[in-house]
């Protein structure tokens, strides 16, 4: 039972660095990007290729990931993203599911549709106990890297100027600009710090939650539920609702296999239901 | 006095609205002559038809009542389900098959529209997409009912009425989803000349000024909800009579985003959006299906993309200037 909730945590883990990033866009420039998956895809892809093609180590090509996912987020950012941002959100909704379709189809057409595997490095790989809990050593790896990131993202966020700036900008973005606080720039940085992480998150996960063309649509469901649930304007937040989903997800799947996703949607809903205006909105002067 | 002349002029609005433009009697002229015009193309007809259907659902929602849904194929899953099981287990006649979808998607309509009613456009589009996923879900693990991944099998039509059996070219085909959907069509026309439609256009535009001149918001969005569900749901039936099968395909979520997409090109906020839009959509997909079979769905997200960062009015004001043009040729005709 500890085993599964460790395995949980783990799976969280993936899922709030994946999941981060696009709460703090949807937070600062209220921007609904369903295409956030697809830049974890990019990462779990260069992370796979780099380590296949070119012999890069294991470790080193996580930073790879990050940076060209973060890269890619830049670039699509100038491009195609920053008229999007005064439009609705039916709009923007329309907007990224047709960049997620893109993303689909051509790494289809460039990869194949057949699932990735990453090569673990020996170190990382087996399982050991401890007081008779089974903890594979990978899930430590990633439990223990992303824990790293979720502290130093609370606390670039809390401590620093720039989380500052960036939490007034979240807060009333005219406001923040009337103070002289570049937020068109700030929101460029964050974007594409989240799309590093999220890149980041798509080639730890690979080993949890696998890697094919399929995948921004198949998690899609999962980081909204990370940003609607654990709302928009912290990183504690989300933190708590990516444990939460992937605790519940990993638990249902082991116990009661044959409703599959079916508790995460329920969940969803119920929880949208009961708790509709907190999530998202955002009272706005 | 000023009473009774605001509201004659109001009847005289709705009135103006309800007649018909020679524009929309060729429309549907060409509709039904296309049965004769391009004989060998009736199964692509018929497949338009149902998806114009299908628009047609989300429009009344979205066009009118501003209420967005990223689900819609919950409902065309479930109307689908129903007349397949229908004509399983109770009879082969298609009309009665129809109606059970038809309920049956208004029944979940009716049953999620407080759901959708709550919080903001977001919440909206991730509940509805949280209901069809749910539905998607579920049908996918009730094996037994609906055969699961393999598909509800065993799907036999009885003739149309009695008389018309369905043929392999999709003749009863297209001429009976022709039929169902001008009918719904005029169904819907009605409703949205009529004062409650009015009052749903009120609650888009402004729903705190509609609410404070007494429109109950509320329960005119539920019925707004319902009778699209229940559309939608016609579309579902059709689908599964003229196929004669039903896959978990038509629950997935690709259905509300081309769907959309059918609005987009077409335009929301008047009827024969949805129908120009399937008509573009399904002869678009045709075309790009004949020099690339696979990766519809890479056009499919460029099209998207396209649109909606060039404005996504671009066809649907087309139209419009057209139709502006063609009537004040009328008029000055008349004069």
């Amino acid at each position: 039972m500890l085993t599964i909730l460790f395995d949980g945590i783990a799976y969280g883990m993936v899922l709030f660095v994946l999941g981060c990033g696009l709460s703090v866009t949807m937070g600062l420039m209220n921007f609904v990007n369903l295409a956030h998956g697809a830049f974890a895809m990019l990462g779990g892809y260069v992370a796979v290729q780099a380590m296949q093609r070119l012999g890069v180590p294991f470790l080193a090509s996580l930073p790879l990931a990050f940076l060209a996912a973060a890269l890619v987020g830049v670039v699509l950012e100038r491009l195609i993203y920053r008229p999007m941002y005064g439009k609705s959100h039916l709009d923007q909704v329309m907007f990224s599911i047709g960049l997620v379709f893109m993303a689909v189809a051509g790494t289809d057409w460039l990869m194949g549709s057949t699932q990735q595997f990453m090569h673990l490095p020996p170190w990382l790989q087996g399982r050991f106990e401890v007081a008779g809990i089974g903890i594979g050593r990978y899930r430590l790896f990633v439990i223990a890297i992303c824990g790293l990131l979720a502290v130093s993202l609370q606390w670039g966020f809390t401590r620093t100027r720039f989380g500052s700036r960036l939490r007034a900008a979240v807060d009333d973005a005219r406001v923040a600009r009337g103070l002289g606080i570049p937020v068109n720039r700030l929101f460029a940085l964050t974007f594409a710090l989240g799309c590093g992480l999220a890149g980041l998150g798509g080639a730890l996960g690979i080993e949890l939650m696998g890697l094919d063309p399929s995948f921004p649509l198949k998690f899609m469901i999962y980081f909204l539920i990370v940003v609607t649930v654990g709302g928009t304007s912290s990183i504690t937040g989300p933190f708590f609702a990516a444990m939460l989903l992937g605790v519940a997800d990993v638990i249902g799947k082991y116990l009661v296999p044959e409703i599959g996703a079916f508790i995460i949607y329920a969940l969803m809903v119920v929880l949208l239901i009961t708790r509709p205006h907190g999530l998202f909105a955002r009272v706005r002067a | 006095m000023r009473a009774e002349t605001f509201e004659s002029r109001v009847r005289q609005a709705l009135h103006a609205g309800r007649r018909w433009h020679p524009a929309e009697i060729a429309f549907w002229c060409l509709a039904f002559a296309a049965f004769l015009l391009f004989p060998s193309q009736l199964l692509l007809l018929n497949e338009i038809a149902i998806l114009a259907l299908f628009a047609l659902s989300l429009d009344l929602i979205l066009g009118y009542a501003g209420i967005v849904s990223l689900g819609h194929a919950a409902f065309l899953g479930t109307g689908a389900y129903a007349a397949g099981l229908f004509a399983k287990h109770v009879g082969g006649d298609p009309l009665a098959g129809l109606a059970a979808g038809m309920a049956a998607a208004g029944l979940l309509g009716l049953v999620t529209s407080p759901l959708v009613l709550r919080g903001t456009d977001l919440t909206r589009l991730m509940i509805t997409l949280g209901v069809a996923l749910i539905l998607y879900e579920l049908a996918n693990s009730l094996g037994w009912l609906t055969g699961g991944a393999d598909g509800l099998q065993g799907v036999v039509m009885g003739p149309v009425l009695g008389l018309f059996d369905f043929d392999i070219f999709g003749r009863t085909a297209y001429l009976y989803s022709l039929c169902v959907l001008f009918t719904l069509f005029l169904v819907a026309r009605r409703v949205v000349h009529s004062p409650f439609g009015l009052s749903l256009r009120a609650i888009r535009d402004n729903p705190l000024r509609a609410s404070a001149s007494g429109v109950p918001n509320a329960r005119r969005l539920a019925a707004a909800y319902t009778i699209a569900a229940t559309y939608a749901g016609a579309a579902g039936a059709l689908l599964a009579q003229t196929t004669q099968f039903v896959s978990l395909d038509v629950l997935d979520f690709h259905r509300s985003a081309d769907l959309m997409l059918v609005l987009i090109i077409g335009g929301a906020g008047y009827l024969y959006g949805g129908l120009i839009g399937a008509i573009a959509f399904k002869l678009l997909q045709d075309a790009i299906a004949t020099f690339t079979p696979q990766y519809w769905m890479f056009w499919i997200g460029l099209f998207l993309v396209l649109f909606v960062l060039g404005g996504r009015e671009i066809i649907h004001g087309g139209v419009k200037a057209v139709a502006g043009r063609l009537a004040g040729i009328g008029r000055g005709a008349a004069r």
